[in-house]
């Protein structure tokens, strides 16, 4: 990447820091933050608004638009937060090259590979098992 | 570079006396990981067990309330809520603030008396629903 002097400040902090990805990745894992701290006090305040936490229970408040939006929200942030964080521990942890891309993109694939899990079992609940 | 260079080299971590921000610290990070691996996971295996019916949740169901899965649920929890109030301080020192020594110290420890105080209401809660 050139920086010549006509280089904006913006430019050149672009593509720096250990995760080779400038401002950009510290900027994400606050705002995903943010969001946690409300989705989280949602999940808490809506399991503690249950009468009970029997299946049908759980089924019924998790099919719901209220459910299941922001549980699809909370999954999505919470994996991408989660990543975010395992991978900044592993920048400062892990120096040769090499390894650090292939911890990354393990934890990438397990981030997406669990999620997945979490959204697809949410549609399940949401839609219903197809007829036989 | 010459590294016998008599040049002051930066102090490390055993020369400090260790103090609670740098335990805070430290669990921010410990925290974070284990309610990203272990959390994530338990989610993602409640969920499919709702998805799977009455034979998978309550496969879940016995598991979550075995005294080992207890202890990992209630662990997480506070994992969960220290890391939570954690955040929210390093949210304010992002801006420059609460690094004067005192004010820094007060609220390394508030987060973990606040993680506390924080588990035990919640599981005083969860224990309520349905009763």
């Amino acid at each position: 990447m050139s920086q010549g002097a006509s280089a904006t400040p913006l430019g050149k902090v672009r593509g720096l820091g250990s995760a080779h990805h400038g401002g950009g990745h510290w900027l994400e894992e606050r705002f995903t933050s943010v969001a946690l701290v409300l989705l989280s006090f949602w999940l808490l305040f809506s399991l503690l608004m249950l009468p009970n936490f029997e299946i049908a229970t759980l089924k019924e408040w998790l099919g719901s638009a209220w459910g299941a939006i922001p549980m699809a929200l909370f999954v999505v942030t919470a994996f991408r937060h989660g990543l975010d964080g395992l991978k900044v521990s592993v920048d400062d942890y892990v120096h040769d090259e090499g390894n650090r891309i292939a911890v990354h993109y393990i934890l990438t694939m397990a981030a997406i590979a669990g999620a997945s899990v979490a959204l697809f079992a949410l549609a399940r609940i949401v839609f219903g098992a197809p007829a036989a | 570079m010459n590294s016998k260079a008599e040049r002051p080299l930066s102090p490390h971590l055993t020369i400090w006396k260790w103090g609670p921000h740098m335990t805070v610290s430290i669990l921010h990070r410990v925290t974070g990981g284990a309610i990203t691996i272990a959390g994530l996971a338990i989610l993602s295996w409640w969920l499919a067990s709702l998805a799977g019916g009455e034979a998978a949740y309550a496969g879940f169901a016995k598991v979550a309330q075995s005294p080992a899965g207890m202890i990992v649920l209630v662990g997480l929890t506070w994992a969960f809520w220290q890391h939570l109030f954690s955040g929210l301080r390093h949210l304010v020192l992002d801006t420059g603030a609460g690094y004067e020594l005192k004010v820094n110290r007060f609220w390394a420890i508030m987060t973990l008396v606040g993680s506390l105080i924080a588990t035990a209401v919640t599981w005083y809660l969860l224990m309520g629903v349905g009763k």
